[in-house]
């Protein structure tokens, strides 16, 4: 368990060091940072001096030292457009995307899973043939035309729920946060739908799919041979067996919620990281950028680690393979 | 004699499909006394696993029992709403699957899994349970059962899990075990161990059994009374001393001769030439007959059905011939009118 644990590290250790040096790159060599610095009409005299400053004129591989150092500690330098340290910015921004992609996983998630349970048992009822039509629907729909969708219906024609922003926050000091209040909450709603539908529709087939296989196997059978109720195996019996796929599929898709809240951030003007890299994006402004790859990256590995050591949790079998290797 | 624990009076079982509807087990009628061992035997597709699995109540839809009766103790069960069928199963009926890799769940410890069977059945509180659940695997031959209950699955070999497998069905007690193949996945040098266990355990506590099989050699070791399956209905049946010494089905002649002996090992039932008909191509008449070397005219138009013998009955129309040769005054009597 422990060998299995530290070789995990080292490999998503790996990873972090491959995107620090894309993210490097993408600094040191998209555009020029002294540029971006001064004035149009600096000296040569005073872009060396600042290009000594910034340590430009070391070697490639100290500069991405101490590059990797400083990313280490979460340094990434100041934003050209904000002059703001970029740290400070996306610790303002991140509370926003992070209630976002929370509601939406928990939404996807405390939705799909009983859906996909249900469709997966009652495969013919017209309740599963009604679902299975809207996950299609979800499947197939494009983010942000679910988003204008649900603000054309919701906000436009019935007036229910607003379409921008994160309305009222309370400031708990580092953090924001819209979930303390009912206007926060409001304004949620359509995000988190929009960002979880897909999630949601993935995860209702995906449960279903794994429902269908292991009601098949030998031991649900057995189970019901043995006499034991239904709850207990469909849910006692049957979806633990599903779990493993379904953390797997779950794990990715927190990753996959980050990437999407780009969209979705932009079709609801929601305050948080997405919207900070699109605006970066357009106003080049490189530390914010390579900062947002890092850390889309960091959060990928952490979650994909911690998938790891659910399975581990949830089935035995692994238990025993991760300590005889 | 005591009335049966298990009585099937021509139970029928049909799949309908799209290109017509398929009987896979036809007018098939037996009783199991109070712990006696009914050996099932006959070639793959022979319908033995479509038997067990009826009197079960666990038939896949859209297979179903289109006919007949399964009453067991004198009550009938075959229409009973499924939470009452629930309630027999595991109480009443016990079964033991093919494969003991894949009958259990892997992601629970054995003792979870005895435990969950007992209380779903019983009063039992946790702690009674498991101590119950203890003393089965004890009984099952588990070494160290009140350590190895906590157990996964996989950290046990093929055989003593067959051996959980066992226990598991018979932790609530129940009168009649349907064993389908228990030892047909198994190493062959554990296939006997595991047939004892089984026969013990079960005679201890009076539980009958219905013990499906390819392998004469276990039947003529462990059953009282064997039944012969060929294409969904029952060629043969009878006490195993009968069946087996003095066959009188040409299909169980065959089989006979197929006996493996001890250096062997377990053959499978290869011995008659030709293969059993699949279900969309049953033969009119006996379905046996174009396998079977003593056919006559009568045989490819008529179908035999059992007919009583002294201590059975067989459905063949040379045996019913030569009783009436036999005794021409007394002819034998079909056991029932044919539909
Ligand atoms: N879902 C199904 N639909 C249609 N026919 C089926 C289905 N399941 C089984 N059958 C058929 O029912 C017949 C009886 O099958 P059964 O499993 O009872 O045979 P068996 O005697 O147990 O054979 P084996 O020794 O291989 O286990 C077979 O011909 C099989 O093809
Ligand atoms: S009825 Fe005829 S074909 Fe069938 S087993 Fe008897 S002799 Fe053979
Ligand atoms: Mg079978």
């Amino acid at each position: 368990m422990l060998a299995y644990s530290i070789r995990r590290i080292f490999e998503a250790l790996i990873v972090m060091i491959t995107v620090a040096a894309l993210a490097f790159v993408l600094f040191r060599f998209v555009g020029d940072p002294v540029n971006q610095l001064v004035g149009q009409d600096a000296t040569l005299a005073e872009r060396n001096l600042i290009r000594q400053q910034l340590g430009l004129d070391d070697p490639m591989p100290v500069q991405f030292g101490r590059f990797l150092w400083k990313a280490a500690h979460f340094d990434f330098g100041m934003s050209y457009q904000v002059k703001q340290p970029v740290t400070a910015v996306f610790a303002s921004r991140f509370p926003a995307t992070f209630e976002l992609a929370l509601t939406a996983a928990l939404f996807a998630t405390l939705i799909g899973i009983p859906m996909g349970v249900y469709t997966g048992i009652h495969r013919d009822s017209w309740v599963s043939k009604v679902f299975l039509t809207i996950s299609l629907i979800g499947i197939s729909l494009p983010t942000f035309l679910i988003g204008i969708l649900l603000i054309w219906v919701f906000s436009t024609l019935l007036g229910w729920l607003p379409s921008f922003g994160r309305g009222e926050v309370v400031d708990l000091g580092i953090w924001k946060t819209g979930f303390l209040t009912r206007d926060g909450w409001a304004h949620l709603v359509l995000p988190a739908i929009t960002l979880g539908l897909f999630q949601l529709t993935l995860i209702t087939r995906l449960v279903r799919s794994q429902m269908l296989e292991v009601l098949r196997a030998d031991y649900i059978k057995f189970a019901r041979a043995r006499g034991l109720s239904d709850r207990a195996i469909n849910f006692g019996h049957a979806l633990k067996n599903t779990l493993i796929p379904v953390i797997t599929v779950i794990g990715l898709q927190v990753g996959a919620i980050i990437a999407f809240a780009l969209i979705t951030e932009f079709v609801f003007q929601w305050p948080g990281m997405g919207l900070l890299f699109l605006q970066s994006v357009q106003n080049a402004d490189i530390p914010v950028m390579s900062a947002y790859l890092f850390l889309v990256a960091f959060l990928f590995v952490a979650i994909n680690f911690i998938v790891d050591l659910l399975y581990v949790w949830v089935d035995p079998r692994i238990r025993i393979l991760g300590t005889s290797t | 004699m005591s009335p049966p624990v298990l009585s099937v009076r021509n139970l029928r079982v049909e799949f309908p499909t799209r290109r017509g509807t398929l009987v896979a087990v036809d007018d098939v009628s037996f009783d199991i006394g109070p712990g006696e061992v009914l050996g099932v035997v006959g070639e793959s597709g022979a319908g033995k696993s479509m038997t067990g699995t009826a009197v079960i109540g666990l038939l896949e839809p859209p297979g179903r029992i289109a006919s007949g009766e399964v009453w067991l103790q004198g009550e009938r069960i075959d229409r009973l709403p499924p939470e009452k069928m629930r309630r027999v199963r595991g109480r009443r009926i016990g079964m033991v699957f093919q494969d003991p890799l894949t009958s259990l769940n892997p992601l629970y410890q054995i003792g979870e899994q005895l435990i969950e069977t007992i209380r779903t059945h019983t009063d039992a509180s946790p702690a009674v349970a498991r101590k119950r659940a203890i003393g089965l695997l004890e009984a099952a031959g588990i070494q160290g059962a009140a350590r190895r209950i906590d157990s996964y699955p996989h950290e046990f070999s093929g055989g003593m899990r067959q051996r959980v497998v066992i226990a598991l069905a018979l932790a609530a007690e129940p009168d009649l075990i349907i064993a389908d193949e228990p030892t047909t996945a198994l190493d062959v040098s554990i296939q006997a161990q595991i047939i004892d266990l089984l026969k013990t355990l079960c005679r201890d506590r009076g539980a009958a059994i219905m013990l499906i099989t390819h392998d004469m050699g276990v039947i003529a070791e462990t059953a009282d009374r064997v039944a012969v399956m060929y294409a969904g209905r029952i060629a043969e049946i009878g006490p195993v001393r009968d069946v087996v010494q003095r066959p009188q089905h040409p299909y169980t002649k065959g089989l006979m001769g197929s006996i493996p002996t001890l250096e062997m090992g377990g053959t499978r039932l290869t011995q008659i030439p030709g293969s059993m008909p699949r279900l969309t191509a049953i033969p009119t008449g006996c379905a046996f007959n174009p396998r079977c070397n003593a056919a006559f005219d009568r045989c490819r138009v008529e179908r035999p059905d059992p007919m009583q013998t002294g201590t059975g009955a067989v459905a063949c129309w040379l045996a019913a011939r030569a009783a009436d040769e036999a005794d021409p005054a007394n002819q034998m009597h079909p056991t029932r009118m044919a539909p």
